[in-house]
């Protein structure tokens, strides 16, 4: 076991350099940072002065391990728009984007677990109609349609809930039903594929006729084996409400750093954009490595090789 | 029907609707059991007597209707308890082990986990109780350093030690009458007669009704106190262990009883069913005698038989048109193989 999750963890962290080496080279060949830098106005003195100033003028991979270099000591250098610390920019809003995340991924699993075990329930009943239902539709809606629909409605007609920032509890509620809308039907689907098939195992039939009570057998005995795929599953999903936030935080104005990443792509601002694709990238290889981890230890089969 | 009986089932049927319309895997069968008692049933695979514990123990699968003119099992009428009620005997003075150990443990709990919940549920709540009853019953189904056992998954555990624990497992609230379908036949065959013998010891220890569902003869022959024998869902003869083997009435039972094997030349365990011919499909309306297309002695008249047992006293009955002279004379002639 320790041997695999330092293996793991190794794996991970070369995935992390070859997603950041990957990114910097492709965003330094497809715009000019000191065009950025200098404005509109700048003569062409102006931007080679700025290339030799910021070392623009030196090859891409010296210029990505100078740049590694630093991040790995905490320094991702400074904005090119707002003249500020990429780091903190970061780290003021990466509060933002994992309470989102949280929030969305928490209500994904607490609606998905019961729509799908009520499905698996009563397969092919009204339950597993409507759950199936809710489920197409989750799909079937483009996540912005929906965003903007639950705003016209909530945000405009109905003056529930406020349709943009991120101070209060209130500015969390939509953007965590549209994000987390979005992980319901793949959870759904596995909670009810597997309660499907548990309750039909051999070990389901021994539970009753243990006579243990229904809800000893639908939970200690079939839930539990259920989930450890969706688990798994949700896992991945945490990190696509992360990184997918992007579309959500700007919709709503909610200054996470998927909306501070949407900023950065259109100014160029590439320090910021560098160092929010290493986030993103870091919460999918921790998230995998964390579900694995998660997955041993729920199931015992696994925790012994 | 004798008074010290635990289990008395009259008239049993389980109706199934598949999609070529209405299945009868088990069409009208008799059976009781009385405390220390085992009955065997036996008969090829397919025959219903899985769905015929499983009845009693009212864990048909949900499709399944199940219908009978008697089911009482300890003064209880099974037919008429609520779920709620039937859950209470289950597991507490009903149990039932089954034929694939591999798969009935959950995969998720330890062995002492699984042992002692049966326990709090049907006899009192103290782990320390039911703990230490699971280390006593671990010992006596001859798993050793039972203590240490109580931490682990089943997936530790070989498939005879899951069918111990099984057997503990079933035996924990201390019930009255036992039901072991098949519990040997997914395992190795020199872990099938250890296990039986724990099976039969416990049994008689614990003076607990048993009905045993096997396809081994051998094992049929010594621990049998009555045996059944089933083809198509129905009894086609029963009868006290003796009397069925000496003087086997019915050509199936006769058949399978051909095929019993023979010291030295046919390998233990060996599943029986060499009788040749195929089970008929028991879709839909059915009448005769369902063994028809396979017996030897087939006449027109089977074809309208009725399923009026023949009696011959001592409880042994067969269902067969012929006359117990007319087999006995075959017997004769055939120069006493059986
Ligand atoms: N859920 C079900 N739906 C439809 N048919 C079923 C179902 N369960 C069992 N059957 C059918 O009922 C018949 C009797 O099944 P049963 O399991 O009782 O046989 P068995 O005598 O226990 O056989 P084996 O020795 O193979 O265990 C079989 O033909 C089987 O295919
Ligand atoms: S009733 Fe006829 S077909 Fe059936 S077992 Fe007897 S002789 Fe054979
Ligand atoms: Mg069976």
């Amino acid at each position: 076991m320790p041997a695999y999750t330092l293996k793991r963890t190794f794996v991970a962290f070369l995935i992390l350099i070859v997603v950041s080496g990957l990114t910097f080279s492709l965003s330094h060949l497809s715009a000019d940072p000191a065009l950025t830098i200098g404005g509109e106005q700048a003569s062409e003195e102006d931007i080679q002065a700025i290339r030799k100033l910021y070392g623009f003028d030196r090859p891409v991979h010296v210029q990505y391990f100078d740049w590694l270099g630093r991040a790995l000591s905490g320094d991702f250098g400074e904005s090119y728009h707002y003249k500020q610390r990429v780091f903190d920019m970061v780290s003021e809003r990466i509060g933002r984007t994992m309470l989102l995340g949280t929030l969305a991924i928490l209500f994904a699993l607490v609606v998905s677990i019961p729509l799908g075990t009520l499905a698996a329930m009563w397969p092919n009943s009204i339950v597993d109609r409507v759950a199936l239902f809710i489920a197409v539709l989750g799909q079937a809606l483009p996540t912005f349609w929906f965003a903007l629909m639950m705003i016209i409605v909530f945000g405009v007609w109905w003056r529930w809930l406020p349709i943009s920032g991120h101070t209060q509890w209130a500015n969390y509620v939509m953007p965590t039903i549209a994000l987390g809308y979005y992980a319901t039907p793949a959870l759904m689907r596995l909670t009810r594929a597997g309660m499907i098939e548990v309750l039909a195992s051999d070990y389901i039939r021994t539970a009753r006729a243990k006579g243990l009570s229904p809800g000893s057998v639908l939970f200690k005995h079939a839930l539990r084996n259920a989930i450890i795929p969706v688990v798994a599953l949700a896992a991945v999903w945490f990190g696509f409400m992360l990184g997918g936030s992007i579309v959500i935080e700007t919709i709503f104005n909610l200054k996470g750093i998927g909306w501070l990443s949407y900023d950065a792509l259109l100014r160029s601002d590439l320090p910021v954009v560098q160092a929010i694709v290493l986030v993103f990238a870091s919460f999918y290889v921790v998230l995998t490595l964390l579900a694995d981890l998660l997955n041993a230890y729920l199931d015992p089969r696994i925790s012994v090789r | 029907m004798a008074s010290g009986n635990i289990l008395e089932v009259e008239n049993l049927r389980v109706d199934i609707p598949v999609a070529s319309g209405m299945l009868h895997p088990v069409r009208g069968i008799d059976f009781s059991v009385s405390r220390g008692e085992t009955l065997c049933i036996v008969g090829e695979s397919g025959c219903g007597k899985s769905l015929t514990s499983l009845a009693v123990m009212g864990l048909l699968p949900k499709t399944a209707r199940r219908t009978a003119a008697r089911m009482d099992f300890l003064g209880h009428d099974i037919r008429t308890l609520r779920e709620r009620e039937m859950a209470r005997l289950r597991g507490g003075s009903i149990s039932m082990i089954f034929q694939e150990p591999m798969t009935s443990l959950n995969p998720s709990y330890t062995i002492g986990n699984q042992l002692a919940e049966v326990y709090l549920r049907h006899v009192e709540q103290s782990r320390a109780a039911a703990r230490d009853r699971a280390v006593f019953l671990l010992e006596k189904v001859g798993i050793s350093s039972a203590g240490s056992r109580l931490g682990q998954y089943p997936h530790q555990l070989s498939g005879g030690q899951r069918q111990r624990v099984m057997i503990a497992m079933a035996l924990m609230c201390g019930p009255e009458l036992i039901i072991a379908d098949e519990p040997t036949t997914a395992l190795d065959v020199t872990i099938q007669a250890q296990i039986l013998h724990v099976l039969a010891d416990l049994q008689h220890e614990f003076e607990m009704g048993m009905i045993l569902i096997t396809h081994d003869l051998g094992i049929v022959a010594r621990v049998a106190d009555k045996v059944q024998v089933m083809y198509a869902g129905k009894t086609v003869e029963e009868g006290p262990c003796e009397a069925v083997f000496d003087a086997p009435m019915h050509p199936y039972t006769q058949g399978l009883l051909r095929c019993i094997p023979i010291p030295g030349k046919t390998q233990r365990g060996e599943r029986l069913g060499s009788v040749p011919g195929i089970v008929p499909n028991l879709v839909g309306e059915l009448s005769g005698c369902m063994f028809r297309n396979r017996c030897e002695y087939a006449s027109e008249a089977c074809a309208e038989m009725r399923d009026e047992p023949t009696r011959m006293g001592d409880g042994h009955a067969y269902t067969c048109l012929r006359a117990p002279e007319e087999i006995a004379g075959e017997r004769q002639g055939a120069g006493g193989t059986l």
